[in-house]
């Protein structure tokens, strides 16, 4: 067990965790911030996108003991940000979510996206989007939203 | 008695006599470095064939793809979840390869990494667009071919092989998920750059047939 | 104050419909309202109303609606609701909806139990929530009218304000306390369909932005102090048992709290770990050496499977529907003959949130916090495991992410192994989780089918004759469901789709064989419709191919006369879809399919060309008659979803397969769902309008895309594809 200094959406939050004890659990279980989702632990959903230092990142893979002093930005916390919550804004204003669980990942990975890009072509969208798997299949909307949300920033 | 012209023409036959017996042991540093040239030339292409057999190995090879996605696996698959290599090699936003990889193993989830995890460039491609393995000769051209972007010099690929943290990485390759060893490239790190320097020093020889 | 009334002796109240009313101590109209539909449900004493029931209006005017099924992604905690505020007249923006817990009040009308399946949701409930939601409006305004002394008629209702003449006007708020005392009435008049204000209107979700912000939380979510977790090391092939287990590693790693057996739905026994959190419990399952018995236990594999089923395939089965005579397909030239047999792999649902369940025993109660989507069964599996009675168990219904039919277990295997993990944890909160990997090896699958075919062509190109067999496990041989679902050996649920296809085929005849291979199963998204309605579509198509007829045309002629709900969705499919089809760029080729699935007609066309030789789905045109549409936002985002839902089944890793008894896959690496780029780029949805009873649209959208999808790929390869998944094209 070793103890940690995370900075987590702004916050220095410490725990202690054995050091192979990946970010996602860390986060869900000892900060109990249950936004990020467990969907697969093997990094192909991306239910569990956090951002690290402004890299769209795969919780459940990175070990506590490789995120050092990098800052962590979670779902909770996105929405501070003028991209993260014109994101949320066209999620909610397109009707984007089914069950839901793996939007906090989908929305993750689509504001590094548009971080990145401020007007993806579609060819953008499905390269930075083609790893996050939506069971309900909400892809459609999501492409849309991804639109609206440019649109709005831009 | 003895005149000026058969003097000099004493002389040049010494002189003859002296060239001719330099190729022979009577002047034993000539005729090494004769010698040193053809061997050197078959130790070298011997140290490349060793330099090679690391290169194509897939813990080398799976990033020195001539796609737009990186391979994984000794089956050398298509890398999974639809990651691809982007303008940098470091895939795109919401999927770099820094998603996932980060700059050590985590053997605890079972994802390899290394510092600045990427893509070698395109010009670094050792397969060809079917993800076929290019032949040796094939490669060491590649390596040798000054006129590429980013190429190498023979001191600059030794210290790349010596030095580079993702080379390094390939004979510390860390564990997969189910808790077993990643298969390892044929020779020791140590072993890798001493072939390297050797293929190096005989100037970069490469083989013939490819 | 507090007052109770039951109302069971008011004038002309038949016992089987009754409304129990009572204000709280915080004051506010409960209502609650149990409804009989005299057709078809059976007559369930309710014994216990629960203290909050479908409708709790505050005194600050806010409406909280009970839904009586879990939410899931398909929208029904937005829908039900909307049908109740509607007739309730109720302000929108004043609406919560919570999804109810388990009690007899909230069964599903016509099942007769508290579920989600069979896109039931609507089609059971709208005609309960409208009556609902119209009582409780009048007992409002019967409220405003006492007050005001004068007559009901003289009220009306507009967005939770009732009217009254001379300018009066009070809050459904301010009315609560008093129309909590109003006798509730028999019969009330529902709104006519030109009166909805809510009803048919695109509505968002009431749950969208939780959904967004990471607020919302999951039944995996859940944390209650003192609670711990459990995970489950599963016998590798079902039914085994361990012989040795040596747990010395895994019970040294800190914060391991407890290794035992349990016994499993397959007769087999299991290893629990239980530790303070869910990633020590994985790491101490790892180092779990167990040694597993298998004697007595079937391995399945696949390769033996398929064989044979092959072999059941070419035999007759026992007889689901035959009329006229078949002997018109002896002598049949190969011209005018199609035969055909089709494959279909174990498919595995994979909802994005792994199964979970928490539960904690006191002793002579328990409470149990689960995304299930068969409350009233689990709440008993549990009860009978923890030797309680139904109501000492309380069951909260969590959001759910995600289903298809994964949490609708009849053998409530995942809340049977939380109960004996709470049982002797006894007091304390104990959170199963179901890893990815357990997710994808545990069985329940959809089952493995196979088809075999003969037809007889006429001379008019039309089927004259048509021999079926379809090979496949029973979902409900030995579960309370078979008396229900099983008629002369034939599961229903295996033949749906196929034996009452709606086609004019004179001699026809389908049988089935249902083997017993050592693999749970369980119905997947759209059931028997996943396999048939390929099959089915599929074949159509090549007759229509082989008479050199229009793909729609032939269908239009091929369907039975009366088959009216089925040409209206071809028709609007074909209009909304003429255009692009005849304008498809290079390489591209369009496929139609139509398909009914639980009582919605749907058609689709859609644009595919290959890529990187696999099927890219450019664009998809579906038409759907569900009847009253109530929310057609709801209904376009099942629809658009749906079908990539139903990509599943084409993916090249879209396949459980088995060998040495257990499956060889055990995650989305090598059972992978469509990512972004398998699903279709865009849908467009078109819904007839209709005025008919409403019916659903959870599953109806499933069937059709993929017979769509092979019928555009044959115009591009000219090749059939008769076994899924597509491997390469």
């Amino acid at each position: 067990m070793q103890t940690y200094k995370l900075s987590v959406n702004g916050q220095t939050r410490e725990v202690t965790a054995d050091p192979g004890t990946p970010l996602l659990w860390v986060l869900r279980e000892d900060l109990k911030m249950t936004g990020t989702k467990y969907g697969c632990g093997i990094s192909a959903c991306g239910a569990c996108t956090v951002h690290l230092a402004g890299v769209a990142t795969r919780s459940c893979v990175v070990p506590v003991s490789l995120v050092g002093n990098r800052p962590i930005v979670t779902i909770e916390g996105v929405g501070e940000d003028r991209v993260g919550r014109a994101v949320q804004d066209a999620w909610v204003a397109e009707d984007v979510v089914q069950c839901g669980y793996c939007q906090s990942g989908q929305i993750m990975s689509a504001v590094a996206l548009l971080k990145s890009r401020r007007q993806p072509s579609d060819e953008d969208i499905e390269e930075s989007m083609g790893g996050n798997i939506c069971r309900c299949g909400t892809y459609v909307r999501i492409r849309n939203a991804i639109k609206t949300a440019a649109q709005q920033l831009a | 008695m003895y005149s000026d012209m058969a003097l000099r023409g004493w002389s040049a036959l010494l002189i003859l006599i002296a060239c001719l017996a330099c190729s022979s042991t009577l002047c034993p540093a000539q005729e090494t470095s004769q010698k040193v040239a053809s061997t050197n030339s078959a130790a070298g292409i011997a140290a490349w064939q060793q330099v090679y057999s690391v290169l194509t190995t897939p813990r080398c090879i799976n990033c020195h793809t001539a796609t737009n996605y990186p391979e994984q696996g000794d089956d050398r698959h298509r890398h999974l979840f639809n990651v691809v290599r982007g303008p940098g090699g470091k895939g795109v936003a919401g999927l770099n390869c820094a998603t996932c990889h980060q700059s050590a193993n985590a053997d605890s989830t079972g994802v390899p990494g290394a510092y600045n995890w990427h893509l070698a460039p395109l010009s670094m491609e050792w397969q060809d667009t079917n993800d076929g393995i290019l032949s040796s000769t094939a490669v060491c051209q590649s390596l040798t071919d000054h006129s590429k972007s980013g190429s190498l010099d023979g001191p600059g690929i030794v210290r790349h092989h010596e030095q580079e943290p993702l080379v390094l990485w390939a004979f510390q390759p860390g564990h997969r998920r189910d808790g077993t060893a990643r298969s390892l490239p044929p020779l020791t790190h140590e072993q890798f750059v001493a072939a390297t320097r050797t293929w190096v020093d005989a100037g970069m020889p490469c083989p013939q047939n490819p | 104050m507090s007052a109770t009334t039951m109302l069971s002796s008011e004038s002309g109240l038949s016992r089987r419909s009754f409304l129990r009313v009572s204000a709280t101590a915080a004051g506010g109209l409960i209502v609650a309202l149990y409804l009989d539909f005299p057709v078809r449900a059976q007559t369930p004493q309710a014994k216990t109303y629960p203290p909050d029931a479908f409708v709790h209006i505050q005194r600050d005017g806010k409406i909280v609606i009970q839904v009586n099924r879990l939410e899931f992604g398909q929208g029904v905690q937005t829908s039900l609701p909307m049908v109740l505020a509607d007739e309730m007249d109720a302000d929108w923006s004043h609406v919560v909806a919570e999804l109810a817990p388990a009690a007899d009040v909230y069964k599903d009308p016509v099942f007769g139990i508290q579920m989600v399946g069979g896109s039931g949701s609507i089609a059971h409930s709208f005609q309960q929530y409208r009556e609902l939601g119209a009582k409780t409006r009048a007992m409002l305004v019967a409220a405003a009218a006492q007050q005001w002394k004068i007559s009901a008629a003289q009220c009306r209702t507009e967005a939770s304000v009732v009217y009254g003449p001379g300018g009066r006007s009070a809050t459904y708020g301010e009315l609560a306390d008093s129309a909590a005392h109003m006798s509730v009435p028999e019969n009330v008049p529902l709104k006519k369909a030109s009166e909805f204000k809510l009803i048919g209107k695109d509505t968002r979700r009431l749950d969208s932005r939780p959904k967004c912000d990471g607020s919302m939380k999951f039944g995996l979510d859940l944390d209650l102090p003192g609670m711990k977790v459990a995970v489950v090391a599963h016998p590798p092939i079902f039914g085994g048992t361990p012989k040795s287990i040596d747990d010395k590693a895994a019970r040294g790693i800190p914060g391991v709290i407890d290794v035992f057996e349990i016994p499993t739905s397959s007769k087999g026994t299991a290893v629990v770990v239980v530790a303070d959190k869910f990633w020590t419990a994985k790491q101490a399952r790892d180092r779990l050496s167990i040694d597993w018995d298998f004697s007595g236990v079937e391995p399945a594999d696949t390769k033996q499977l398929r064989a044979k089923y092959k072999e059941l395939a070419a035999t007759p089965g026992n007889v689901a529907v035959t009329r006229g005579d078949l002997s018109v397909l002896n002598g049949t030239s190969a011209a005018s003959r199609i035969e055909a047999e089709y494959e279909f792999p174990y498919l595995a649902h994979t909802p994005m949130e792994p199964l979970n369940t928490t539960i904690r025993f006191d002793g002579d109660r328990a409470e149990v916090w689960a995304g299930s989507q068969f409350q009233t069964v689990d709440q008993m599996a549990i009860a009978e495991t923890l030797g309680l009675k139904p109501e000492q168990v309380t069951f909260h219904t969590e959001m759910a992410g995600g289903g298809f039919g994964r949490r609708a277990t009849p053998d409530s295997h995942v809340q049977r192994e939380a109960a004996t993990i709470a049982k002797r944890c006894k007091g304390i909160p104990v959170k199963l989780i179901w890893t990815r990997e357990d997710d994808v090896q545990g069985g329940y699958y959809r089952p493995m089918f196979a088809h075999r075919i003969e037809i007889g062509i006429g001379a008019d190109g039309m089927p004259l004759a048509w021999r079926h067999v379809i090979v496949g496990q029973s979902l409900v041989a030995g579960t309370p469901f078979a008396a229900m679902l099983i008629k002369n050996g034939v599961d229903e649920t295996a033949v749906e789709g196929a034996a009452d296809n709606p086609y004019e085929i004179p001699n026809f005849t389908l049988t089935a064989h249902h083997p017993t291979p050592n693999v749970p199963v369980l119905w997947w998204r759209s059931v028997g419709h996943t396999h048939t309605a390929f099959v089915m579509e599929t074949l159509v198509d090549e007759l229509a191919s082989r008479a050199g007829a229009d793909p729609i045309a032939y269908r239009r002629k091929l369907l039975k006369p009366d088959e009216k709900r089925m040409r209206g969705v071809l028709d609007l499919m074909d209009e909304k879809s003429a255009s692009w089809r005849n304008h498809l760029a290079e390489g591209h080729a369009a496929g139609v399919a139509c398909h009914e699935c639980f009582g919605t007609n749907v058609a689709c066309a859609v644009d595919v060309s290959i890529e990187n030789k696999r099927p890219k789905i450019h664009r998809v045109t579906v038409a759907m008659d569900c009847g009253i549409a109530v929310n057609p936002l709801t209904i376009e985002s099942q629809f658009q979803a749906g079908v990539s839902f139903g990509v599943s089944q084409l993916m090249a890793k879209g396949a459980i397969t088995f060998k040495s008894g257990h499956a060889e896959q055990n995650n989305f690496d090598g059972y992978t769902p469509p990512y972004i780029i398998d699903a279709p780029v865009a849908v467009d949805v078109h819904i007839v309008p209709s005025t008919e009873e409403p019916s659903g649209c959870g599953e109806p959208p499933v069937p059709v895309i993929s017979p769509a999808v092979v019928n555009a790929l044959f115009r591009l390869t000219r090749k059939r594809y008769r076994t899924l998944p597509l491997l390469s094209l």
